[in-house]
C-alpha cells in the first residue's frame, strides 16, 4: 500500500537578502495512513519547516511531496488553499483561535469553505465539539476558557471537516501537565478511534511517547 | 467572501476606542457635508416655492435679476392687453405691475448691523396672482399711501418692521400696517408696498423691474412667446414660468455654497480619511496571526481583502449614518443670509432629499474604501508564514 505522505528528496533553502539558508536538504519521509508520528529535535532542527511544507503552507526549493496521490509541490497558491481546506487539520502551540468568535463559530470556520447545509454543519459542529468533551462551552468566547479547552476546540476545529492529514506543531507546548496530558489522549484517541493520521512536532519526550513512532531531525537530516 | 460577518462586526465592536474615535471623525465630516447640500437644497426649495407655475414672469433680457430689470408703464399697459392674461370677475386682467427694490435695515440682535432687504411694489390683484400669500395680522396696506406690509421672515428679524412700527427710506418714513406669510417661500423675506409709491419715492415713475400676470390657459405660453418675439415693442424682454424665473435666480446661490461647502469638506475628509486608514493598518497589524490562521484553513487572499475592506467601509457608514441623522436635526432650523441673486436678505432651511442621503452615505462609503484600501491588501497580501509566526 502507499503511503498516504510521502516527502521525496525534499530540499528548503530560505533566502534572506542575498544570504542562503539551507534549512532542509535532501529530505526523505513515508507516513502511512492511520499513522501518528512524532517529529523531535534540537531548535533549529527545520521540523516546523517541514510540517509547513507537508501542510502546504510553504513550497520546497526542490523534491516533491505526495499526499494522497496529489503532489502538492506543483499546485498553485489558490488550489493549494482549496486543497488544504479539504485535507489539512491545523493544531497551533498557540491554539490561534479567534477571539471574537465563539468556540462554536470557530470550530465551523473550516465548514464555511465547504457546501455542506447549515444542518449539516450545525451537526458536525455539535459532534465534534462533543468528542473533545466542550459541547457545554461552545458558546463561549476563548479567552473564557483554559489553555487546554482552548487548544480542545482548536482540535475540533482541525477534524471538523474530516481532513486527510492531522498537523500539530507542538500541541502541548503551551500547556501544563494536566492539560497536556489530556490533549494527548485526545489525540491518541482520534488515532486509535478515529483512525486519523497525526505528524506531530513535540520537544517533549513524554508526548513522543504517546506517538506510535519517533523520528529524530537534526541540521536538516533524519538520524 | 467566505470570512463570517460576525468576525467583521465584532471586531469592530471589541476596539471601541479607536474605531469611535474613527467613526466620530467620519460622522463630523458627513455632518458638515450633508449639512451643505441640506443648505443649498433649502435656498433651492424656498425659492422654487416663491413662484408659481400658473403665473407668467415677464423681465428684461439683459437683466439678470429683479432689481436690474426695467419696465416701462408703456410695456406694462401692452401686456395687460394681451388675450393670454387671465381675466378677474370684474374683468380686469390678473396681474402685477411690480417694482422692486433694495433698502437697508438694521438686523436685530447685531447693535446697528445692517442688511438689504427686498420692498416689491405690487399691484392690487397681488392676492389673486399669489393666493398662497395671507395676511396674518393687521390688514392690507392702501393703495396711495406711503404704507408697507411685512413679510414673516422680515418682522422677526429686522427692527422696527414690526405692525405699529415705521421703517425710513428714500426720505420719508413708511408704517407697516400689516404681516403676511406663505409658509417658507422667498415672499416671506420681503416688504410689499404700493408699485406706484414705490416709483415716487425713488423717482422713477413708470419705471416697473417686471411684470406678473396668471396665464388664462397654461398650454397658451409657447404661443405668448411667439408673440414677444415677434412683436419689436416686447422683442427685449422675455416672459418664464414665474416657478422657473425664481428657481434659476436660486441656481448661483446653491451652486456657490455647494461648491464652497464640497470644497472645505473635502479638505476635512483628507483628516478622517486617513483616520480610517490608521485604524486599519493598526486592526491587520494586531491580526496578523489571525490573518495567518484564516489563510491556512485554506481561506483565499481576497476573502481576507474583502474582510478588511467590509470593516472599514462598516465603521464608515456607522460614521454616516450618524453624521446624518445628526444633520437631519438642522431641518427644525431656519437661517437667513444674503442672497447675492437678489443682493437681500433670503430666510430658508435646511432641507433633507432622498438624493442628499444617497450622496452623503455614499461619501462616507467613499472615505471607507479609501481608507481601508491599502491595509486590506497589505492584510491579502501577507506570507502565510511570517503571519503565523507572529505570535
Ligand atoms: N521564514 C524564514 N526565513 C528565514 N529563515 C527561516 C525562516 N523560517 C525558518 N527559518 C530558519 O530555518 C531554520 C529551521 O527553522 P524551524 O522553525 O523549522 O525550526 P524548528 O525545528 O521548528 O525549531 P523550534 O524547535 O525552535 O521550533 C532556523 O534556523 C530558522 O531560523
Ligand atoms: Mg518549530
Amino acid at each position: 500500500m502507499t503511503p498516504l505522505v510521502q516527502v521525496k528528496n525534499v530540499v528548503k533553502i530560505y533566502k534572506r537578502d542575498k544570504l542562503e539558508i539551507p534549512v532542509l536538504q535532501n529530505i526523505s519521509l513515508d507516513v502511512p495512513e492511520g499513522e501518528f508520528l512524532a517529529l523531535m529535535g534540537p531548535s533549529g532542527s527545520g521540523k516546523t519547516t517541514l510540517l509547513n511544507l507537508v501542510s502546504g503552507i510553504d513550497q520546497p526549493t526542490s523534491g516533491s511531496i505526495i499526499v494522497a496521490g496529489t503532489d502538492i509541490a506543483k499546485l498553485n497558491e489558490s488550489a493549494l488553499a482549496k486543497w488544504r481546506s479539504r485535507n489539512i487539520g491545523f493544531v497551533f502551540q498557540f491554539y490561534n483561535l479567534m477571539p471574537v468568535l465563539t468556540a462554536y463559530d470557530n470550530v465551523e470556520l473550516p465548514l464555511l469553505l465547504t457546501n455542506l447545509s447549515k444542518k449539516e454543519k450545525k451537526e458536525r459542529v455539535e459532534m465534534v465539539l462533543k468528542v473533545v468533551g466542550l459541547a457545554d462551552r461552545m458558546d463561549h468566547y476563548p479567552k473564557q476558557l483554559s489553555g487546554g479547552q482552548q487548544q480542545r476546540v482548536a482540535i475540533a476545529r482541525a477534524v471538523v471537516s474530516d481532513p486527510t492529514l492531522i498537523i500539530g506543531d507542538e500541541p502541548t507546548g503551551d500547556l501544563d501537565r494536566k492539560s497536556a496530558e489530556e490533549i494527548l489522549i485526545l489525540l491518541e484517541r482520534l488515532n486509535q478511534e478515529f483512525k486519523k493520521t497525526i505528524i506531530m512536532v513535540t520537544h517533549d519526550p513524554h508526548a513522543a511517547e504517546r506517538a506510535r513512532i519517533i523520528h529524530h531531525l537534526e541540521k536538516g537530516e533524519f538520524k | 467572501m467566505k470570512i463570517p460577518f460576525k468576525y467583521i462586526f465584532r471586531n469592530f465592536k471589541n476596539r471601541k476606542l479607536t474605531t469611535g474615535i474613527t467613526v466620530f471623525g467620519i460622522a463630523l465630516v458627513v455632518f458638515v457635508f450633508s449639512a451643505v447640500l441640506m443648505m443649498a437644497y433649502g435656498v433651492q426649495k424656498t425659492l422654487i416655492q416663491t413662484g408659481s407655475d400658473e403665473n407668467v414672469l415677464v423681465a428684461r433680457k439683459s437683466a439678470n435679476g429683479e432689481i436690474s430689470s426695467i419696465l416701462t408703464q408703456d410695456v406694462v399697459d401692452i401686456l395687460n392687453t394681451l388675450t393670454q392674461v387671465a381675466k378677474n370677475n370684474e374683468g380686469r386682467p390678473v396681474s402685477s405691475g411690480e417694482t422692486v427694490v433694495v433698502i437697508n435695515l438694521i438686523k436685530k440682535g447685531t447693535e446697528g448691523g445692517m442688511s438689504n432687504v427686498t420692498v416689491r411694489g405690487v399691484s392690487d390683484q397681488v392676492f389673486t396672482l399669489r393666493p398662497h400669500v395671507k395676511l396674518t395680522e393687521g390688514r392690507m396696506f392702501l393703495f396711495g399711501k406711503r404704507e408697507l406690509i411685512v413679510g414673516s421672515s422680515i418682522t422677526k428679524r429686522f427692527e422696527g418692521a414690526q405692525l405699529g412700527g415705521k421703517v425710513r427710506f428714500a426720505g420719508d418714513n413708511w408704517t407697516i400696517v400689516g404681516l403676511f406669510d406663505t409658509e417658507g417661500s422667498g415672499f416671506d423675506s420681503e416688504i410689499w408696498g404700493d408699485s406706484e409709491q414705490l416709483q415716487d419715492a425713488f423717482n422713477r415713475r413708470g419705471g416697473f423691474s417686471t411684470f406678473t400676470f396668471r396665464l388664462n390657459q397654461k398650454e397658451n405660453f409657447a404661443e405668448l412667446k411667439t408673440i414677444f418675439e415677434n412683436d419689436p415693442r416686447l422683442q427685449q424682454f422675455e416672459p418664464k414660468i414665474e416657478r422657473k424665473y425664481f428657481e434659476e435666480q436660486s441656481e448661483a446661490m446653491a451652486a456657490f455654497i455647494r461648491i464652497l461647502g464640497i470644497f472645505i469638506t473635502i479638505i476635512f475628509s483628507l483628516g478622517s480619511t486617513i483616520g480610517a486608514m490608521i485604524t486599519m493598518y493598526s486592526a491587520v497589524a494586531n491580526r496578523t496571526t489571525e490573518i495567518g490562521t484564516f489563510r491556512a484553513l485554506g481561506f483565499r487572499r481576497r476573502s481576507i481583502l474583502g474582510a478588511f475592506l467590509l470593516e472599514s467601509l462598516f465603521i464608515s457608514i456607522i460614521g454616516g449614518l450618524i453624521g446624518l441623522s445628526l444633520s437631519s436635526f438642522l431641518q427644525f432650523f431656519k437661517i437667513s443670509t444674503l442672497n447675492f441673486s437678489s443682493f437681500s436678505e433670503l430666510e430658508f432651511s435646511f432641507s433633507l432629499s432622498p438624493q442628499i442621503v444617497i450622496y452623503t452615505l455614499s461619501f462616507a462609503l467613499l472615505m471607507g474604501l479609501i481608507g481601508g484600501f491599502l491595509p486590506a491588501v497589505r492584510a491579502s497580501r501577507m506570507n502565510i508564514i511570517n503571519a503565523l509566526r507572529a505570535s
